[in-house]
């Protein structure tokens, strides 16, 4: 169950988007994948996480209207998953695996380093908006360990030079 | 043993459609739709082939549950949600040899009669959930899937369903709802999902390794696959080692080797020279056990009787210089995290735990808190849940509780009071402790 902070919307952030025709294209190819149009919510959220960067009240309005259901249906699903951003996330976002494997192979290494040298905790963001750090549980990639995903990419069997290497990578590209 | 599922890793683009063609590819699929449903749920019947994902009930019967005269459409669902912690052998298969995978949903949808199949997979596998859909557009394109497929009259389409992050939706049930658009809440049982599943239609749903047995069954026979592994517990299995290990990694072997082979042979042996303290067997909600019973033959039955679970096949290892009470924190901060929150003694006790684990971590134990622990687990087990997440927290802490609980005893002879202010109650399950919160 996710259990994330509140945060108070900006009057923008209310606007209900609007979806262009390419969004159109692949709603359109969605729908028939499924016998009703309730299940398209999930995949439809994504779309819009991909295109809009977050999922904010307004794409939930959005969402509703289109799929036939009440904003506070599709509110309820956004909030059940951790991986709908639900405020405009940081440029990069760094989800390290605490669980099990990672955490004894290295994992409580990386989040100190982390928290040192970005000098941020879990949770929140560097004022740059370019780093943000999360703390999440297993990735499924745990003989790889320690693994951190950024973004949608898995970076897998890092220490602290590798790590800072591919931060200074990342901060070199924004 | 000569690999079977993982026979494609290390081949030179073996992801492609034309590399799988040529290793004998899509000739399962080929034999199938010759022989008809009945005849492929038998041959699977007949190999004893037992779910990969957890549980490992017999594939062929959980496919015979599906009603024969069941009027509307019914659904194959392939499980990739890989959850479990510990678990990193589906994304091994999609990542070498995603082929495999589409043929074995593809046989077991023709054995259900289903013409609509969907794979599940985690939010997180962006990659692998690619690889999957690159798989289907192939296969669609060289008539494998679609209307009429190979001229059979059989029509079938396979779509990939990308999670959004929530452990319990790798429950069957949980999975259904989140296809259909919902919280993943797993639903009460009965109906079973063979009966009313996804959309209220009969669903089969099967682990991705357990489908990507499928086609060899078909093509080598049954008699081949149940000569692999012991009686009741045959064939490959894929083992996954993680933890304080030289050589962590997924490996092939038949059901029935030793933990000690997988541990000491296969993943080169504790690291470091140290020696073995303990290991989950099958990811983090199977109990665990001590390096004295590292003999156990790692199958569904040798685990069962040894008190726990051969589960997902996630072996975490852990070395003598780890303190079992933070191994008992940790997985109680994940079950906790995770905890749909339908069910009071699995949303309350994993939480409960947790704080208790918290507490003595911070040097705060009490003498009653072992027993607590107990009282708690009990609780929240074995059906008092709406489903097992509850026994998946309550099995592993009790275990280390049981088995290591002069560790717990030691920390909390020697710990102090809980300062008068009461400490701050964290208002999420977030990591533990020693990720410095
Ligand atoms: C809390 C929980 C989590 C589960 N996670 C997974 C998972 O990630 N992948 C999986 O295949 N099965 C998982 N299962 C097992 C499924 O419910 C189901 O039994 C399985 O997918 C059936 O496939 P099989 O018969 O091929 O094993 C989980 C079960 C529970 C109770
Ligand atoms: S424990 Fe980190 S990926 Fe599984």
């Amino acid at each position: 169950m996710s259990t994330r902070p509140i945060v108070a919307a900006s009057p923008e952030a209310l606007q209900i988007v609007t979806f262009d025709a390419t969004m159109e294209a692949r709603i359109a190819e969605l729908l028939p994948r499924y016998p009703t149009r309730r299940a398209a919510i999930l995949p439809l959220l994504w779309l819009c996480q991909e295109r809009f960067g977050w999922i904010s009240p307004g794409v939930v309005r959005a969402v509703a209207a289109r799929l036939g259901e009440s904003p506070a249906f599709v509110e309820g699903v956004v909030s059940f998953y951790t991986m709908y951003q639900t405020a405009p996330p940081a440029r990069y976002v760094l989800q390290v695996c605490t669980t099990i494997s990672c955490a004894w192979c290295g994992g409580r290494e990386l989040v100190a380093h982390l928290k040192e040298r970005l000098g941020i905790s879990f949770g929140e963001k560097t004022p740059d908006g370019v780093f943000q750090l999360v703390g999440v549980q297993c990735l499924g990639a745990c003989g790889q360990a320690p693994v951190i995903q950024i973004n949608d990419d898995y970076y897998e069997n890092l220490d602290i030079a590798k790590l800072d290497a591919i931060l200074d990578e990342l901060a070199g590209r924004s | 043993m000569e690999p079977v599922l993982l026979r494609a890793r290390g081949v030179p683009d073996s992801r492609s459609i034309a590399t799988y063609l040529a290793a004998g590819g899509y000739e399962g699929w080929k034999k199938a739709l010759g022989m008809g449903p009945d005849a492929v749920t038998k041959e699977v019947l007949d190999s004893e082939l037992r779910g990969r994902g957890g549980a490992g009930f017999p594939t062929g019967r959980k496919w015979s549950f599906v009603p024969k005269d069941h009027p509307g459409p019914r659904y194959l669902v392939c499980n990739a949600d890989e959850s479990e912690p510990g678990t990193f052998k589906d994304r091994e298969i999609i990542e070498y040899d995603p082929h495999q995978v589409v043929e074995g949903v593809a046989i077991a949808s023709f054995a259900i009669k289903a013409n609509t199949a969907y794979i599940y997979i985690r939010g997180e596998f962006v990659r692998w959930a690619r690889i999957l859909e690159d798989a289907i557009a192939e296969a669609r394109q060289r008539g494998f899937l679609g209307k009429n497929v190979m001229g059979s009259g059989f029509d079938l389409d396979v779509w990939v369903h990308r999670g959004a992050g929530a452990y319990i939706c790798g429950e069957e049930t949980a999975l259904l709802e989140s296809i259909e658009g919902k919280r993943g809440f797993p639903r009460l049982k009965p109906p079973f999902p063979a009966v009313v599943g996804v959309f209220g239609q009969p669903t089969v749903i099967n682990n991705v390794e357990t489908l990507a047995c499928v086609p060899h069954i078909i093509v080598r026979g049954a008699a081949w696959f149940a000569s692999i592994g012991r009686p009741k517990n045959t064939g490959p299995k894929l083992f996954c080692v993680s933890g304080h290990v030289n050589r962590p990694g997924v490996f092939e072997l038949p059901l029935g080797v030793t933990f000690r082979e997988i541990i000491e042979e296969h993943a080169g042996g504790v690291r470091g020279g140290r020696q073995l303290k303990a290991f989950f067997p099958g990811g983090s909600s199977a109990p665990i056990l001590t390096a004295a019973e590292v003999d156990t033959m790692a199958d569904f039955d040798a685990c069962a009787a040894a008190g726990t679970m051969l589960g997902s096949g996630g072996i975490i290892v852990f070395d003598d210089t780890v303190d079992m009470v933070d191994v008992a924190d940790n997985v109680a901060h994940f079950y906790a995290h995770e905890s749909c929150g339908q069910c009071t003694p699995c949303r309350e006790g994993s939480d409960w735990c947790m704080d208790i684990l918290d507490r003595i971590v911070a040097g705060h134990g009490r003498p009653a808190d072992p027993d607590t622990l107990l009282r708690i687990c009990r609780f929240s087990s074995a059906g008092m849940t709406i489903c097992p997440l509850g026994d998946a927290f309550a099995l592993p802490i009790s275990s280390i509780v049981n088995k290591y609980r002069s560790e717990f005893e030691r920390r909390i002879a020697s710990a102090t009071p809980l300062p008068q202010k009461k400490q701050p109650v964290l208002p999420w399950a977030g990591p533990c402790p020693g990720f410095g919160i």
